[in-house]
Order: C-alpha cells, then sequence, then structure tokens
C-alpha cells in the first residue's frame, strides 16, 4: 500500500470484524484472591498485557467481551458470578485464571465450589496457583486462536443452515423467509 | 482420640491476676499454666463479671480482646470450649480464658458491650460452631452463606459437604436506623459490590443515604472463605504451610513465618541462624511489597493511578528475590518446620542489596506526588478517624493501630527472632485518619529498610538452613538414595508427616497488618486438631461501618483501601 501511495484495502467484513474481535479483548476481572494480585502484576508495566491488545478492563459486565475470573469461587459467590456472566453481551468468552477457579484447586472443602464450569462455559483454563504473568498471557493468546477458529466455525455453521434451509424449501414448495 | 492432657507448667505465677481471682467464688475460676501463657478454665455463668472485672480492674487492665473462637472435643463431657484471648497493652501481658460447654447448653453471654471487637468473633464462633451469645445485636452466619445448614468446625461436619445458595437465602442487611419523625422524608439504600473494584472484589457494602451522607451501614463479607481452618484438620502439618501462604497472599512468607515458629516452639527445636536471618530479610521484604500493594491501591481508588505504577516496580523486583529463593512469586510456601525450603541463592545477599537501592527512590517519588497534593489532602485527612481508645476497643493491630497513637508492634513489644537486636523505631502517627494510615506505611518501609541493611551488613551465617533432626526435616536427596535410615525417615515424614507433641500453643509475629497470631492444638497425631488464626485485618473490618458513618460514599472507598483488608486473611 505504502509503495503506491494508496490508503484502503479490500477485505471483506467477517475478516475485518475477526481480526478486531480477537485482537482488542476487553476484558472483565472477576478477581477475588490471590490470582487478582498476579493480574494486577500482568496489567502492569513489567508484564504490560496490552501489548496483546488487552488491558482496557471494564469492571462492567455490559462494556467486556471476556470474563477473567481470577481466585476462588465459593459458594456465596456463585450466585454472582452467574449473574455477571448473564449480564454480559454476546459474544463473550470466558477464562478461567488458577487453579481454584479451574478445579476448587486444594480446597476440597463445605464452602468452595469445585470450578466455576459448575455454573458458567469456560473457554480457556490456566493452571497455576496462582499462575504466572506469563501463564496469563499465554492463556490470553489461546483465547485469540480460539476466537478466530469459533468465528470461523460459526459461519460454516451459519451457511451450511442457510442452505439447508433453501434445500428444504425448495423440496417442500414453501417461500423462502 | 483420647482427650487431651493438660499442657507442663512452664509460665510463673501472676499476683494481680490471683488477685482479681480471689474475688470470685472458689472453684468457677481454674488456672492453668500454659505453655505459652497463663489460661483460666471460667465457668460460664461468671464469664462476663470476670472479663469485666479483668478489663477494668486497674492491676489487670485487659484493655484487649485479641481473639474468640470455638474448639470441639466430642469425646469429652463438655464437649465445646470458648476460647478468648486477651491483652493488656500496659503490662504487655496475655491471659487465655477457657469456658467448657456441654452440647445442650451452648449459649454464652455477648460481651460486644464491654469489647466492639468482639461483635464478628461472635457471630464467626455462632457460625462455624453454633454458639449462642446472649444480647448480640446481630448475631447471624457470617463467613457461610444464609443457605448452610449445620456448624462447619464441628468435628464430626464433613469437610468436603457442600450446600446450595439459592436466590431467596441472600443475606438481607441490618441498618441501626434512626427515626427522623418526618413522613415525607425519604432516604436511599445503595449497594456496593461485592463484584465492584472500589471492594476489591469480594466485600459487600449497602449504606443508607439521607442526601449524599451515609447515615447507616452494613458489611457483608463471606465471599472468599475457604475453609482454612477446616483443610488444615484434614492436612499433615507440613502440608499446612501452603494454606497459610494463602491467607494474606499480598506477603505470604510472613504467614509461613508465624505459623512455623509456633509449631517449632511446639516441637522445641532450635532453627539454624541462617533460616531466621533470611526470614527476617524476607519478612521485612514481604512487608514492604504489602505496604506497596496497599498504598498503591488506596491511590488508585482516590483516582491517582500513576502512583500505582510506581508502587508496583518494587514489588516486582521482591517478587524476583523471592522466586530465586524458592521458584514462586506470590505464594512463596518459602518456610518449612525446622528452617527453610532449600538453601539461599548464591546471590541472595547482591540481590537484597540492589533491592536497598531501588526501593527508596520510588517511595520519594510516590511521596513527593501525594504527601502536598490538595486533591489527596483533601480527600484523606480526617477522613474515617479513629481515636487510639476506640481502635483498642475494636481489637485493631498493626499500622492502623499505629496511626490512631497506640504504639503497638510485636516485634518492639514481644520481640522474636533478632528484633530485639536491632535498631529500629516504631512510628506512630496521631490523626488516625487515611492519610495517617497512608503516611504510616510509608514511614514502615523506610524502617524495614533500615532492618534489611543492619541483616544484610551482619553477613550471611554459614551453617545448615534447616534444623538437622530426620523427625522434623526430610533428610537431603542424596542421603535418602545411599543411606537405609535416612529412607526410612523421608518415608516417615511423608507418609505420617511430623508428629508433635500434645498440646496448646499461641504465638505471633508482626503481620503486615497486624498482629498475626497462629493458635494450634495437638493431639500428638500426625495432623493439627485445631489450627486457629488470628487474623488481623478482621477486627479492623469490623469496625467499618462506624467508621465511614457521618461520610459520603467517596470518602467510604477512599478508606477502605487504607485499612488493607485482604479477603483471604478475613475470611480464612
Amino acid at each position: 500500500m505504502s509503495m503506491t501511495g494508496e490508503s484502503w484495502v479490500t477485505t471483506t467484513f467477517d475478516t475485518l470484524e475477526d481480526w478486531a474481535a480477537r485482537n482488542s479483548f476487553w476484558p472483565f476481572p472477576f478477581g477475588t484472591a490471590c490470582c487478582a494480585i498476579e493480574f494486577m502484576s500482568t496489567v502492569s508495566s513489567h508484564y504490560d498485557v496490552s501489548r496483546f491488545g488487552a488491558e482496557v478492563v471494564r469492571f462492567s459486565p455490559r462494556q467486556s467481551d471476556v470474563l477473567l475470573v481470577a481466585g476462588t469461587i465459593n459458594d456465596k459467590m456463585g450466585p454472582v458470578l452467574k449473574k455477571i456472566y448473564d449480564q454480559m453481551a454476546e459474544p463473550k468468552w470466558v477464562i478461567s485464571m488458577g487453579a481454584c477457579a479451574c478445579s476448587g484447586g486444594f480446597y476440597r472443602a463445605y464452602h468452595v465450589m469445585q470450578g466455576i464450569d459448575e455454573i458458567i462455559p469456560v473457554d480457556v483454563y490456566v493452571p497455576g496457583c496462582p499462575p504466572t504473568p506469563e501463564g496469563l498471557i499465554y492463556g490470553i493468546l489461546q483465547l485469540k486462536e480460539k476466537v478466530a477458529r469459533d468465528r470461523e466455525h460459526q459461519r460454516r455453521m451459519n451457511r451450511e443452515s442457510k442452505d439447508q434451509e433453501k434445500t428444504q424449501s425448495v423440496n417442500t414448495g414453501a417461500p423462502t423467509v | 482420640m483420647s482427650t487431651l492432657a493438660p499442657p507442663q507448667s512452664e509460665t510463673t505465677a501472676t499476683p494481680e491476676l490471683d488477685a482479681v481471682r480471689a474475688k470470685f467464688p472458689a472453684g468457677s475460676i481454674l488456672p492453668q499454666d500454659g505453655l505459652d501463657q497463663p489460661v483460666w478454665i471460667v465457668s460460664k455463668d461468671v464469664l462476663f463479671d470476670v472479663a469485666r472485672e479483668l478489663k477494668e480492674n486497674p492491676q489487670t487492665q485487659f484493655d484487649m480482646m485479641l481473639d474468640l473462637f470455638g474448639v470441639d472435643f466430642p469425646d469429652r463431657e463438655e464437649r465445646f470450649e470458648a476460647v478468648y484471648s486477651l491483652y493488656s497493652l500496659q503490662r504487655k501481658a496475655r491471659l487465655r480464658l477457657k469456658v467448657p460447654m456441654r452440647e445442650d447448653d451452648v449459649t454464652l453471654p455477648s460481651m460486644v458491650s464491654l469489647w466492639k471487637g468482639l461483635d464478628w468473633f461472635e457471630r464467626e464462633a455462632y457460625d462455624m460452631f453454633g454458639f449462642g451469645f446472649d444480647g448480640h445485636p446481630n448475631l447471624r452466619r457470617i463467613l457461610c452463606h444464609e443457605a448452610f445448614q449445620g456448624h462447619p468446625l464441628r468435628k464430626d461436619y464433613d469437610p468436603a459437604r457442600r450446600w446450595i445458595l439459592t436466590e431467596d437465602k441472600i443475606y438481607k442487611p441490618h441498618f441501626d436506623l434512626p427515626e427522623t419523625g418526618d413522613e415525607m422524608f425519604e432516604r436511599m439504600t445503595i449497594n456496593i459490590g461485592p463484584s465492584h473494584p472500589a471492594m476489591h472484589g469480594t466485600f459487600r457494602l449497602m449504606a443508607v443515604l439521607d442526601g449524599e451522607t451515609i447515615v447507616a451501614s452494613d458489611v457483608e463479607i463471606g465471599y472468599l472463605h475457604r475453609c482454612f481452618e477446616k483443610m488444615c484438620e484434614t492436612h499433615t502439618w507440613q502440608h499446612v504451610i501452603p494454606y497459610t501462604d494463602r491467607l494474606n497472599y499480598c506477603s505470604a512468607f510472613i504467614n509461613n513465618v508465624g505459623y512455623c515458629r509456633t509449631v517449632e516452639k511446639m516441637l522445641k527445636v532450635e532453627v539454624p541462624p541462617k533460616a531466621i536471618w533470611a526470614r527476617m530479610i524476607l519478612s521485612e521484604f514481604s512487608r514492604i511489597m504489602d505496604h506497596c500493594v496497599c498504598n498503591g491501591t488506596t491511590l488508585v481508588d482516590a483516582g491517582g493511578l500513576t502512583n500505582f505504577w510506581y508502587m508496583f516496580q518494587p514489588r516486582e523486583e521482591i517478587y524476583g528475590l523471592l522466586e530465586s529463593v524458592c521458584g514462586a512469586r506470590l505464594t512463596v510456601s518459602a518456610c518449612r518446620i525446622g528452617g527453610l525450603i532449600q538453601d539461599l541463592p548464591p546471590d541472595f545477599e547482591a540481590r537484597s542489596r540492589k533491592l536497598l537501592e531501588m526501593i527508596p527512590p520510588l517511595v520519594d517519588d510516590v511521596e513527593k506526588l501525594v504527601n502536598k497534593n490538595r486533591i489527596w489532602i483533601d480527600r484523606s485527612v480526617g477522613v474515617a478517624a479513629i481515636s487510639g481508645e476506640d481502635a483498642v476497643n475494636w481489637s485493631w493491630t498493626g499500622p492502623c493501630l499505629r496511626a490512631s497513637g497506640v504504639g503497638y508492634d510485636v516485634r518492639r513489644a514481644h520481640p522474636y527472632d533478632l528484633y530485639d537486636t536491632l535498631d529500629f523505631e516504631v512510628p506512630v502517627l496521631y490523626g488516625g485518619d487515611v492519610y495517617d494510615r497512608f503516611r504510616i506505611r510509608m514511614l514502615e518501609i523506610r524502617e524495614s529498610l533500615k532492618m534489611i541493611r543492619q541483616l544484610l551488613d551482619r553477613g550471611m551465617p554459614s551453617g545448615p538452613w534447616i534444623v538437622d533432626d530426620p523427625h522434623v526435616a526430610l533428610p537431603s536427596k542424596e542421603a535418602c538414595y545411599n543411606q537405609m535410615e535416612a529412607m526410612i525417615y523421608h518415608f516417615k515424614l511423608i507418609m505420617d508427616g511430623i508428629s508433635v507433641p500434645e498440646g496448646e500453643m499461641y504465638s505471633m509475629v508482626e503481620g503486615a497488618n497486624g498482629e498475626l497470631g497462629f493458635y494450634v492444638i495437638s493431639d500428638g497425631t500426625g495432623k493439627p486438631y485445631r489450627i486457629h488464626c488470628r487474623p488481623p485485618c478482621f477486627p479492623i473490618f469490623s469496625a467499618f461501618p462506624g467508621l465511614i458513618k457521618g461520610g459520603s460514599v467517596s470518602d467510604a472507598i477512599v478508606s477502605l483501601g487504607g485499612l488493607n483488608v485482604i479477603a483471604g486473611e478475613l475470611e480464612r
């Protein structure tokens, strides 16, 4: 582009949207315990998660697309977490940071949820107690790939279902919608 | 399990206590000499009067109620025991009151009227053991949710038995609202948290507002209760160390030291000088990094984000040092009972000295930014102020107490390790407000640096890093693979754990936010019978609704940060 002096590029809208979605996560840090301190390290200057496009931390579920659960979730917190997840708009993803959020960790106890996937779906599990910032950044990069894959998959599914509808309507003679 | 044998006598008789005891009918108070402090077994009927006498008698002056918790002995006829821990600031003396109770009669008199700090401790004892407290204003569960059934710290409660919280059981706030007498008057109730950045993700504040002023508020905690004390009972003594990391996770190392010291006292092992030296240096570094996070986030809550990046830099460097010692950054588990996890790295001293150079300029920068900053002064001076007397009554300890003019510091009042040989000051400020709580942490960072410098100047002691006792410390891998005996010791330690002699012990260290104590009971088996942690920020946070009364919501937010409430330790 720079060689020809042109300042435009042709692409499909889907490609552009994919590129934007996977490179600008707006995480909601649901930090409760020790992992939240490591999350703070990750966003601080030393590790600087903005290099990977995930630094726009939002504390409102309505403004964010990645729910980053950092810390132990117990039975008292469960309903809160579920409500926050439900309030987030689609598309949304969940990173479970640390052993406690993934599986309850070493708290096999009367008040601790044995992994947040008891109540909400999880896309990326980051192991560690707590995970190092490098570990969390790796998890974010994994999520990036997953987002790209998911969107591709979603589009294919949409196309196929449309094709199917068409063939069905041809076969039955009903008008296509 | 057999009932526990009475502890052997080590402490000397105390005439002051005998004078108080003589005022009560014979048989209602049975004195015992504990391993660590005098113990009184008090009958339930006279408990309130005894406590009031101990508090008000000028000879005893037990002005501080440090702790209250329960113990369950299913085999005893008097199954439960409520344990009160008293402290006299003036005399630097301690006393433990034990109140035995039969299973069918577990109601005690509430002593909130004497010590306000008991408010939450009594609720916790109700929640965990089902004790009743006559006259408590708001006796309901505090750590577990409201749909919880049973009392988890009783010995017959299955550690893994969970209860699901349903929508209709969610906590309803409890307010002490003054009547206005005006029908047209309307108040507004707002809810902040638990998922709110200013509430550190785990506290819930419900406040009733009259215009912009908070007239009443209630705090709900328990969103991070993860059953530390129950988990300890299901693990061996060594296995408890990682759990202690996760109490105050901002300064995990100090928790390790506090716990290990308590068990070492029970075992009567001599920790090698090298381990003590390293423990002190790393404890002080941990204190610095705890204060950095606390002050950094306080300023973020007040809108000063820059300071947070400045304060996080030393923290990141201290992480590097800890990582070189044990391989972990935050939850270090670097202590072992009897010493350290492994030998110190060769560059330990050099790295520590580099940190000593690096930290002061960063602290200076932050002080330059805020100490005379008009906005910060307006937001913090006189906000959420508490007098020294009230702070003592609320059982406050640590920097928050010292900011209110009471210079109680465990390192000075009851020196442990090498603190009595160091030259340091205990900073005391008198404002008792957010500004002074901030300033005192900055002063303490400098004192900690001073201590570390003195220790480094003495040079690293030579010798082993862990006690040479095969009943306590694992033998080296080399010995383990080559000598039959070492392998047997290794096997026994891994499978059965350390066997701690029967008895009970309370020992404390100065944590980053106050007196961090561990009370342990051993029944001689490989697992702890009961471990109770005296969490410094629990009583501090219980005063919060009173502190913010009459202020605005923004004052409440800025004052929470300065209290340094760490959820892991608050709720255990």
